[in-house]
């Protein structure tokens, strides 16, 4: 089997699902009508797309794991998530800077991944991107309102962009799974997305009035584990709400 | 000898189209299957029917809901063995829905998507499309007031000018 191939379709499957799962959290939460509605449907376009990439990584290994054996039958130490995916909701900026940060760099990795030479990663990319491209307009549009607000949501906004921001940094590792995966034209080096990220997100806080936090700061080694299975205590809490159905009432359907 | 009477009595590939024609989408019934453009293809594979479906959203929850429809419309015209395929590339786009279920969008209160597909080449903020006019009153005076409606595919407006909030199909 193509190991890198089925370690970065979980990647994409497990980031997907995990802040799918996040969002849909917010289901009868959301601080207006029009918002818990917005997030609900990002969530469904996030599972959608999990659903793909976990489809993907089940053929790719060919033992017969499907997308809900991968899904609902795996523990913490074997999700492949970026870190940011899998941090707690907090309060309704603290979302909204998480959802924006990563929505830019899905954007501009589908971009990339579209021209990928393996036509089934090209396909679910390019699908996938229409739909992301929406997302990151949207919460962008929400960020400038949050962050040129009032005193209240700016503050609270520059706090919740400074605490998400040290977990951004492990999305542009070109670890060797990217690297071999790059090398053969099926990914995009993630170093590489970078510049078009950073310049993007800095256009869109200076409008926002907010302060760009440091480059260096999303570097930290500290904050980075995700791919190789090191995960933050949270993603546990996740996942006992997520598979407790299946795992209670094994093959449960209805 | 077998094979060809079975040949000869299958129905035509255009008299599946008609029969799928009937097939609603179960969320905006106005719409059939083909309004939306989301079948692809149409073929027999020997005694089997094939039909190719491209799905239009990833997590839109009616996918399931129309391959069942499809299924049931089929087998009410003798068609039982009936295989559904899904094909993502190229993706789907509101660019190969009809102009006929653009018309019927309209006539039942949903404005129908702009012209184009969305923009895919940048994150510009106010690159959207223009718009919608109102499909109650037809006026252009319109304000956004959420990005998602109802569903994942709908955007939810509202008239300046007869005060009507309304949904309207995203182009995509």
């Amino acid at each position: 089997m193509d190991r890198s191939l089925f370690q970065y379709a979980l990647r994409m499957g497990d980031t997907t699902l995990i802040l799918s799962q996040r969002l849909a959290q917010w289901c009868g939460h959301g601080p207006a009508l029009e918002e818990d509605l917005a997030l609900t449907n990002l969530s469904l376009d996030l599972l959608g797309q999990a659903r793909l990439w976990l489809t993907l990584a089940g053929e790719v290994e060919g033992a017969g794991r499907d997308e809900d054996r991968l899904a609902y039958l795996r523990d913490a130490p074997d999700y492949r998530n970026y870190l940011l995916a899998e941090r707690p909701n907090g309060h309704y900026g603290d979302t909204i800077a998480r959802q924006f940060l990563f929505d830019v760099w899905h954007y501009f990795l589908l971009q990339g991944l579209s021209g990928s030479a393996d036509e089934r990663v090209a396909a679910i990319a390019a699908k996938s991107l229409k739909e992301v491209t929406y997302h990151a307009r949207r919460s962008a549009d929400l960020v400038v309102r949050l962050g040129d607000g009032t005193e209240l949501s700016h503050g609270r906004m520059q706090a919740a962009l400074d605490e998400i921001w040290f977990y951004v940094g492990e999305l542009f590792v070109d670890d060797d799974v990217v690297a071999d995966l790059a090398g053969r034209g099926i990914a995009v080096s993630h170093e590489a997305l970078w510049p078009a990220w950073h310049e993007h997100v800095a256009a869109v806080l200076q409008e926002a009035t907010l302060r760009l936090p440091d480059a260096a700061d999303a570097r930290h080694p500290a904050y980075q584990g995700g791919p190789s299975g090191r995960h933050t205590e949270a993603l546990g809490y996740i996942l006992a709400e997520m598979q407790h159905l299946q795992r209670t009432y094994p093959g449960a359907s209805w | 000898m077998n094979t060809q009477a079975r040949t000869l009595d299958r129905p035509s590939t255009q008299q599946l189209r008609d029969w799928l024609a009937g097939v609603p989408d179960p969320e905006i019934p106005v719409l059939s299957v083909l309004d939306l453009g989301i079948v692809r293809d149409l073929r027999w594979d020997g005694a089997s029917c094939v039909v190719t479906i491209t799905p239009t959203y990833s997590g839109c929850p009616a996918m399931q809901e129309i391959s069942a429809g499809i299924r049931a419309e089929l087998a009410q015209h003798g068609v039982d063995d009936v295989r559904i395929e899904t094909r993502l590339a190229p993706a789907w786009t509101t660019d190969w829905m009809t102009p006929a279920g653009k018309a019927a969008l309209k006539g039942y209160g949903i404005a129908p998507p702009g012209e184009k597909a969305i923009d895919i080449s940048g994150l510009s903020r106010r690159a959207g499309a223009p718009a919608p006019a109102c499909p109650h009153c037809g006026s252009p005076r319109t304000r956004l007031i959420s990005q998602f409606g109802s569903t994942a595919c709908k955007a939810l407006y509202r008239c300046a000018a007869c005060g009507e909030p309304f949904d309207y199909f995203k182009a995509h």
